[in-house]
């Protein structure tokens, strides 16, 4: 009995010499961007004490602890429609954006060498392309040596961000894909071997002779995977690389996005590249805790202000300034306390 | 024990209090000891009432359990049973852009994986269980002996690692072409193993799995081989029989009931296992008739797509899939046990 008595009495002791924690921000969702968020958060933390929890628990998740207001804000790849958002109180906005590679394995192919376009892609996605010598294949690279090789169609098992994006592109470029399979965080792949993660596809392209496969750009880097070139809207042909994911966000319209729906594929512009998306933070309009979620604004302000060059050293894509304008207007006015207070004041 | 005896072998004690056991064949006078000696008794019997009472809440604490967790699959089930119905048993299609599912293919690979596992792993855990009772040498006992304890001691996503960064390549490289070339012209054969050689598949995640429970089955089998009475397999050995007669027809029949426990076991673990299957897979939602294409299992497809499945129906379906593989298990088991009692009669 002594032993339990003590026990509780060194726990009153702890909880009472614990600083008093005026707000704690705690968020939940997309895996993509944890990386980045947890160093943000790091250094946030080092600058002003004040600290943040982030469980990168998937998108899905993410959207239903913020729908049942369990964590100050939510962390989605995948924007939620003008609709969604109203029907759940929520404001959404872009963080950071991240460009979507194809990576294939060909014997003597190396990166930059082999020349894809959209309609081509859906097509091996589709199964009607089988072998890497067919000629719509030939036609994009005509002094390329392409083996008669069976194409090995590798894509995501798990419902993620990444094909989301992925997909959303082949619908807008394939009238086929939007008709059979369509566009989601999971679909139903008509062909191919599904595998779990980013890490889990380009481990598949890695050791199959003669897949393809998509994957974050950051990852393709850090793996040194061969990556293809692509023919974007324009029908120029641009290379992955930062400069071609941010052409991608500069030339679309973030201003008159409702709820920033905005999904950066097949954007316009002789630089961009044409699979890019950008990640995700949802808020609720009307939070419950107040001083929590203006810390978690705050958070963000800090990250935009100060958090480009780390996002750039993890690979990620920082959001152009004018966008970041756009977004801190709708902080100001959307984002309101109990009595319509705003809880952000926008500094230009 | 039904509540209703307990009940009367209580009332039971009431009625013969200890105090007069005790008073027999005492001399007047020592009722002091008496009575300090009853009190004793009551103490005891106190403690020994509690004791049964906190054994028996806690038999019924896992029986609630099990039907709390029953109720909770069931419930959360409703949604995707009341939408599909039968059709939910008998469609391949799991579609969460039309939010259409099915079921037929998990539930295919699930079994089908599970059988592959036991019909590579019962033949071989037996035979290596033999070796160790009967033939080893003994020096060599021990080492075996701690190296299939090892295997069962193995996390399982290392085994999923290993058999993707390992296993698979081997199969795709220098096995499955010879495979798929020699049955190419088998009638029957041929459509089992065909395909090209992916690497990862069923048939794969069959070979990880008959790894995983090669341990169960021959342990299990080890133990009940060394428990049978020496002087049965001297008599038999004293008849002249070989040494594989005796395994035949004294060591296995008198064994019988531990054999198949220790499968059913090992077929237990088969059923339920998740990440190493969701590694070596190939997780895709068809049945195809090539053991070398991939599939998927009930616990790859929810591991795979928990996290990212929003809305509704994605998620209840995906507590269906749960719902079914409970049931599976319990059917399993429920055979094994009919089989056993079956056996037990013939015998008698």
């Amino acid at each position: 009995m002594n032993f339990i008595k003590t026990i509780v009495a060194a726990g009153l002791l702890a909880a009472a010499t614990l600083p008093a924690r005026a707000a704690d921000i705690s968020g939940a969702g997309a895996t993509f961007p944890y990386p980045i968020y947890a160093k943000w958060a790091d250094a946030y933390k080092k600058e002003t004490g004040n600290g943040l929890n982030y469980q990168s628990i998937g998108s899905g998740g993410g959207i239903k602890q913020i729908t049942a207001r369990t964590v100050t804000f939510g962390a989605s790849d995948m924007p939620l429609k003008p609709e969604e958002l109203e029907k759940a109180g929520l404001i959404q906005f872009p963080t950071v954006m991240g460009g979507i590679v194809p990576v294939v394995n060909l014997d003597g192919i190396q990166s930059g060498e082999l020349t894809i376009d959209g309609p081509t892609l859906a097509k091996i996605y589709l199964g009607e392309i089988k072998a890497w010598d067919d000629p719509a294949i030939k036609k994009l690279n005509p002094s390329t040596k392409l083996p008669s090789q069976a194409i090995v169609v590798a894509h995501r098992s798990d419902g993620s961000g990444t094909t989301f994006i992925f997909t959303n592109y082949l619908a807008k470029v394939s009238a086929d894909w939007k008709s059979k399979v369509g566009s989601n965080t999971a679909v139903e792949w008509p062909t191919g071997i599904g595998a779990k993660g980013n890490e889990g596809v380009a481990n598949n392209v890695v050791q199959t002779k003669g897949a393809i496969g998509y994957v974050e750009s950051a990852y393709a880097k850090q793996n040194k995977l061969t990556t293809t070139k692509m023919i974007n809207k324009d029908g120029k042909t641009v290379a992955p690389a930062p400069g071609a994911f941010q052409a991608a966000a500069a030339g679309a319209d973030w201003a008159h996005a409702p709820g920033f729906y905005m999904i950066l594929t097949d954007e316009k512009g002789a630089e961009a590249w044409p699979i890019a998306g950008a990640t995700f933070i949802l808020l609720p309009k009307q939070p419950q805790d107040a001083a929590a979620a203006t810390e978690a604004l705050k958070f963000f302000a800090w990250a935009y202000a100060k958090g480009d060059q780390m996002a750039q050293d993890l690979d990620y894509i920082p959001m152009p300034d004018s966008v970041v304008k756009v977004v801190q207007k709708v902080w100001s006015s959307e984002v309101k306390d109990s009595s319509g207070k705003p809880l952000f004041a926008a500094s230009n | 024990m039904s509540a209703h005896a307990v009940m009367t072998r209580e009332r039971r004690d009431e009625e013969a209090p200890v105090v007069e056991v005790a008073w027999e064949g005492q001399v007047v006078g020592a009722r002091q000891d008496v009575e300090e000696r009853a009190k004793a008794l009551d103490r005891l019997r106190l403690s020994d009432n509690i004791f049964k009472l906190m054994t028996r809440s806690a038999a019924i604490f896992v029986l609630a359990l099990l039907g709390g967790v029953m109720l909770a699959l069931f419930l959360g089930s409703l949604p995707a049973l009341n939408e599909f119905g039968l059709d939910f048993f008998l469609s391949q299609s799991w579609n969460p852009v039309t939010e259409k599912f099915g079921a037929l293919a998990p539930i295919y690979g699930t079994l089908v994986t599970s059988l592959i596992a036991m019909m590579i792993a019962v033949p071989f855990g037996l035979l290596i269980a033999m070796f160790l009772t009967e033939l080893c040498p003994m020096w060599l006992r021990r080492p075996i002996g701690i190296a299939i304890e090892l295997l069962a001691g193995i996390p399982s996503i290392i085994y999923g690692i290993w058999g993707l960064f390992v296993l698979a390549p081997f199969l795709q490289q220098h096995v499955q072409p010879g495979v798929i070339a020699t049955f190419a012209n088998v009638p029957g054969l041929s459509a089992l193993f065909a395909g090209p050689p992916y690497g990862i598949g069923i048939f794969t995640a069959g070979l990880i799995l008959a790894i995983m429970v090669l341990p169960f089955v021959t342990s299990i089998s080890r133990d009940v081989f060394e428990a049978v009475p020496p002087v049965l397999k001297e008599a038999a050995y004293g008849l002249g029989c070989s040494t594989w007669e005796v395994m035949r027809y004294v060591v296995l029949p008198y064994t019988r009931v531990g054999v198949i426990g220790g499968v059913m076991l090992g077929l237990g673990r088969a059923l339920g296992e998740t990440m190493a299957v969701t590694f070596v897979i190939g997780n895709a939602h068809k049945i195809s008739s090539s053991l070398l294409a991939p599939g998927t299992t009930i616990s790859a497809t929810i591991a795979n797509e928990f996290t990212e499945a929003v809305g509704d129906l994605y998620t209840s379906s995906l507590i269906a899939l749960g719902l079914i593989l409970f049931f599976i298990t319990f059917v399993v088991l429920a055979i094994a046990r009919y089989l056993l009692l079956r056996i037990e009669r013939r015998i008698g």
